[in-house]
């Protein structure tokens, strides 16, 4: 009835390889932009942005910079959890030694060195593939966990080893910081969002994103055809870092505000943002969204339904909920191994027929 | 993206609904930010379980402080610091009083946070050190001592142990591989320049359950002390391998968190003879324990399986919720009002004076030691006392006095520290104190 | 004999890595058997010793499962049952338990993933990882419990007396290390022997090498699954015993499994021997490591060393020491 092509022309080329071919995707593309840069801004309070919100955005890019390399390039990596904290001790070290720039600058930085480092650590892909490549990034994860832990230059040499995000302000407004509006922390984090799911769906269906493809489907047949193995892994990895880094840098300097590294950026992280692509779809933009979505959110429901308002004991409800999360994941990949994203391909064909699907 | 939508709206109908089901205003609300599951329920359990039934016992038996009733707010952290933001963020709306995180890489967050909203924060024993100095962190305390004064607490005892000389011993530190475990090195250090000591470092990664190698070198190196910053599934490995290679027990000192009944029994006998800290109370011969059997454990009210009294970790969890409703009492009193504000109880947190009769009152009788708060001092007394496992008996046995630290060593580094977070956020210090 | 110190300390760190990398071989094998059988990379091993652990000492100590679920309904409390079982009767029981887990494994996730990527699979084990760790704990509390089926522990006498008496200086063993050592041998036995002897054994080995060549001959593939993980829960079940008798029985167990992979990545998935081998390298190289490195660099490099290690080693061997050539075709 609504979502369907009939009567929307196209006329040049433009138009037609534009992201949303149809009016009403993009409509709603439009809406949801709407949605987030002009009404929740005004209506979110502190627990709804610093809960649920912000964890969520910069979950969303950690996940679609994972995915390009996972979903797109076929390369399995646990490493993320590591280089996010890359990307926040750049940021950290960064915004200390220059405390006059922008941090919208560092934190590009920050996503820069994080890049590579990744490139780095991509390049044992050249030889090692599957779960041993899996594996092997356990490697990095481990060693800068271990880094940053170690070296006091990284952490400034404070007493205990915590890095603490000093105030930093853009246009005259504070982002991070003790006095930070709950809002600002939030606009900061979805133009990053916008800007790079952006750029990673356009890179995604240019040359690059065909070659990381090719790469993903058969590497051997790939380079048959003439994709160089080495500049596709690596320029994987590379901007793969890049997304990590800078939610890295988010989640420290926005979100967190101090971390201590095996902590905040352990095993558990790289397996929870392999998660979201997972139950989110591989090789997908959106699915990258949807798996953050549901990661954050989900735990913070069931919480809210058992203990909140069914006043269960908080111990018995978290052991109910690592129970239902384990068991939704796995009925997910029962259900749809494809991930949300595909329910939400199956979804729009149907909607294209409906209401007469013959 | 509509989907995303649809899960958002749904979601927010939920809790919307949800949400309404916060406690009412009129009570005084603590949260309590526990961890009954995770890496260290173990050791979250006791003391969640300890200071959700002194609370208890206030209500049933005081009918609350002054009229109010206690509300208990707990929220799951599983010492997790997002889940610890959420548990921070859900909780404060209710009014929240003051929030007791057991984490220092929570209370790192929560120190500018809390700060902001105005509401105090106490961190017994844990936390961030320079917090101890008011002037700088106006919402922050960490009496009755903090993990530099444990460190030179140890120092002292070993000076006693040592008649008042260390000069050539080999003191080895084993450490929690993180923020929490390299807190007393600083510290450490100075006191090794001081005493002629020799310290070396030991670090053992999260979660250590393997520490051959640092035994090993401990073995080949045979330093006469070990001192341990530990928690968690690294307490009993690092005690079960002290006793493997046959180091003397009485020779090995864990910190208040590493002197658990939890870390110590599964070694079994071998673990006899081990020492540590402590600053509170142990066992159950106090005579608040018979108010908490008639009021709460025969009520059936007892939180969590009711199994923990008496240990060292749930009567920390106790001592914990004393202090802070101690000071909500005062606050009523300053206040005249039976309703408090965060603010109120600050205002209260920094006056509290805990002497032999307030906690007499209580039924505490020399569960803690006795202090004052000021202004410019959030730290309290720095005292603990040495307290040492006797296997065969099961129980903790308290072997000296208060040892209270080396204010001369301590007081210049919390300063340092305390300036130098003053600088980096751009605090002034307040000039009403001195 | 003298040697300088310096050489007795390696041999010392030396010998202590050989049996750690014991330890670490038995959490190995329990990956290698299921991925030799079913191709999936079993995350949950580590929860599974965990959660056979806790089982076992909730058996042994009567406890009553799922205790705190059940003191929710109001006016029931109850605690435990009053009893202790032997030692010995509650491994059997843990075992049947563990092979109940294998049955419903099977019939709840592996079968409807049939044909799945590796990746899907695998992912399927860590969601299994999350709920049996919180099954774990509704079932028998997250409290720390002590593991205790007599196994000793502690330095063992002989070792010292004999190498104080060759070298000058005691060497340093732990006995359950060499506990550990004899049984992780006694169970590679009873594997190998089961898989070449036994009717079992044989078709385990056949779906291995090829599962549709198997289905063929008329293996029935489900079963042979439920075999392979309930071999995997019972080696579980020792790894739970040597690692919970010496840490208590507690959540960080199921950490276990990230000692595993490296050992894994250096054997190779598939091969048995290779997770032997792999442990006993890492464990040694991880000793010696700390022990001429760590203190330059400030030591606790064990958790990442061996996953340096086995990195280096697969790059010039990307299948691991003892695993099947990677053959790629287009």
């Amino acid at each position: 009835m609504f979502y369907r092509e009939a009567g929307d022309f196209k006329t040049s080329y433009p138009d037609d390889s534009q992201t949303f071919p149809i009016r009403f995707d993009r409509l709603g593309y439009y809406a949801v932009l709407l949605l987030g840069f002009v009404v929740l801004p005004f209506v979110l309070n502190d627990y709804w942005t610093n809960a649920v919100f912000i964890p969520f955005l910069i979950y969303a890019i950690a996940a679609l910079g994972l995915n390009i390399l996972v979903g797109y390039c076929g390369q399995l990596s646990l490493g993320t959890g590591g280089f996010m904290a890359v990307g926040a001790y750049a940021c950290y070290k960064l915004t200390t030694a220059f405390p006059d720039i922008n941090i919208v600058f560092h934190i590009l930085g920050a996503g820069i060195i994080t890049a590579g480092v990744g490139l780095l650590f991509g390049l044992p892909s050249l030889r090692i593939k599957g779960f041993y490549l899996a594996v092997a990034t356990l490697a990095a994860q481990f060693f800068l966990v271990w880094l940053f832990n170690r070296v006091p230059w990284f952490y400034n040499y404070s007493a205990s080893g915590q890095i603490s995000m000093p105030e930093r302000t853009v246009f005259g407004i504070a982002v991070t910081g003790a006095q930070v509006a709950p809002w600002a922390g939030y606009m900061v984090c979805l133009v990053f969002v916008v800007v790079l799911a952006w750029m990673a769906r356009n890179l995604t269906r240019g040359a690059t994103g065909r070659k990381w493809m090719a790469i993903r489907d058969m590497d051997i047949a790939a380079e048959i055809i003439g994709v160089n193995p080495l500049r596709a892994k690596l320029t994987a990895f590379a901007v793969s870092s890049f997304y990590v880094g800078i939610a890295g840098a988010l989640f420290f300097s926005v979100y967190l505000g101090a971390v201590e590294v095996g902590e905040a950026f352990g095993i558990e992280k790289s397996f929870a943002v392999l998660f979201m692509i997972i139950i989110g779809g591989l090789g997908s933009i959106f699915g990258s969204f949807a798996g953050a979505a549901f990661m954050v959110v989900l735990p913070v429901l069931i919480k809210l339904v058992l203990v909140d308002s069914w006043g269960w004991p908080t111990d018995l409800a978290a052991h109910i909920r690592l129970m239902i999360v384990g068991a939704l994941i796995i009925i997910f990949l029962i259900a749809e191994p494809h991930g949300m994203a595909q329910l939400w391909r199956v979804t729009k064909d149907k909607l294209r027929l409906w209401p007469f699907p013959h | 993206m509509k989907l995303k939508l649809a899960t958002l709206a749904l979601a927010t109908g939920l809790m919307g609904g949800v949400l309404t089901a916060a406690p009412a205003m009129a009570d005084l609300v603590f949260p309590s930010l526990s961890y009954r599951t995770g890496p260290y329920a173990a050791n979250g359990i006791p003391f969640a379980d300890g200071y959700a039934d002194y609370m208890t016992l206030l209500n049933e038996r005081d009918g609350g402080i002054g009229g109010e009733k206690v509300k208990l707010l707990e929220c799951e952290t599983g010492y997790n610091t997002e889940k610890g933001v959420e548990c921070y963020e859900s909780t404060k709306g209710s009014g929240a009083l003051v929030y007791q995180p057991l984490s220092t890489g929570i209370t790192y967050q929560l120190i500018p946070k809390a700060s902001a909203d105005g509401i105090p924060m106490l961190t017994s024993g844990y936390g961030r050190t320079s917090a101890a100095d008011g002037k700088v962190f106006k919402w922050i305390f960490n009496f009755p001592a903090n993990y530099w004064d444990g460190a030179s607490i140890m120092v002292k005892y070993l000076l006693s142990q040592n008649n008042d000389s260390l000069k050539g011993k080999k003191i080895a530190l084993v450490y929690h591989n993180s923020a929490y475990g390299k807190e007393p090195i600083r510290t450490l250090q100075e006191l090794e320049k001081m005493y002629g000591f020799k310290l070396s470092l030991i670090p053992v990664d999260h979660p250590g359950q393997e520490q051959k190698s640092q035994w090993l070198q401990i073995r080949r190196d045979k330093p006469d002390y070990v001192l341990m910053w530990g928690w968690g599934v690294m307490n009993p490995v690092a005690i079960q391998e002290a006793a493997n290679i046959r180091f003397p027990m009485d020779h090995f000192i864990g910190i208040w968190w590493s002197g658990s009944e939890n870390d110590v029994k599964p070694v079994g006998a071998k673990a006899d003879g081990y020492k540590a800290l402590n600053f509170n109370g142990v066992g159950d011969d106090f005579p608040v324990y018979g108010d908490l059997k008639k009021y709460v454990y025969d009520a059936g009210k007892a939180a969590g399986a009711g199994d923990q009294k008496g240990t060292v970790l749930y009567n920390r969890g106790l001592y914990a919720a004393f202090l802070v409703t101690q000071a909500a009492k005062l606050a009523q009193q300053d206040t005249g009002k039976p309703q408090i504000t965060p603010a109120d109880m600050r205002d209260a947190l920094e006056k509290l004076d805990i002497s032999d009769k307030v906690m007499a009152d209580a039924g505490m009788a020399g569960f803690g030691a006795t202090f004052k708060v000021s202004c410019a001092n959030h730290g309290g007394p720095g005292e603990a006392k040495v307290n040492q496992w006797d296997a065969k008996a099961g129980k903790w046995k308290v072997v000296t006095d208060w040892i209270t630290s080396d204010k001369k060593v301590i007081d210049p580094l919390i300063e340092e520290d305390a300036a130098a977070y003053a600088k980096e956020n751009n605090i002034t210090p307040r000039a009403d104190c001195n | 004999m003298v040697l300088p110190d310096q050489v007795l300390y390696a041999m010392e760190a030396a010998l202590n890595g050989l049996l750690s990398g014991v330890m670490y071989a038995l959490v190995a094998l329990g990956f290698v058997l299921i991925f030799k059988a079913s191709g999936v990379f079993n995350y949950a091993q580590g929860v599974m010793a965990l959660f056979a652990a806790l089982t076992l000492v909730g058996i042994q100590q009567g406890q009553v499962p799922f205790a705190d679920v059940i003191n929710l309904i109001p006016g029931v409390e109850v605690h435990g049952f009053g009893w202790t079982v032997p030692a010995l009767l509650a491994i059997v029981l843990t075992g049947l338990v563990m092979i109940g887990m294998a049955l419903i494994i099977e019939a709840l996730i592996l079968k409807h993933l049939v044909n799945q990527p590796p990746i899907i699979l695998f992912m399927a084990t860590i969601g299994l990882a999350y709920f049996l760790e919180g099954l774990g704990d509704t079932m028998w509390g997250a409290d720390i419990k002590t593991m205790d089926v007599g196994l000793p522990q502690g330095m063992s006498g002989t070792i010292d007396t004999v190498t104080n008496a060759w070298f000058g200086y005691g060497f340093y063993v732990d006995q359950l290390n060499i506990v550990a050592t004899v049984v992780a041998a006694v169970l590679v036995a009873l594997l190998m022997l089961f898989s070449q002897y036994s009717k079992q054994g044989r078709a385990l080995r056949a779906v291995a090498d090829d599962h549709q060549a198997a289905l063929s001959v008329g293996i029935s593939l489900r079963f042979i699954w439920v075999l392979v993980w309930s071999i995997a829960g019972f080696v579980a079940l020792v790894a739970g015993i040597m690692w919970g008798a010496r840490s208590g029985v507690q959540f960080s167990l199921s950490l276990i499994a990230l000692k595993a992979l490296p050992v894994l990545m250096l054997g190779g998935f598939t091969s048995i021997p290779g997770a032997i081998v792999g442990g006993l390298i890492i464990g040694v190289g991880e000793q010696l490591f700390e022990f001429w490195v760590g203190p330059l660099v400030g030591g606790a490099t064990e958790n990442w060393f061996a996953y340096v290690l086995a990195l280096v080693f697969l790059v010039f061997r990307p299948q691991g020491l003892f695993g099947e050539k990677i053959i790629e075709r287009v």
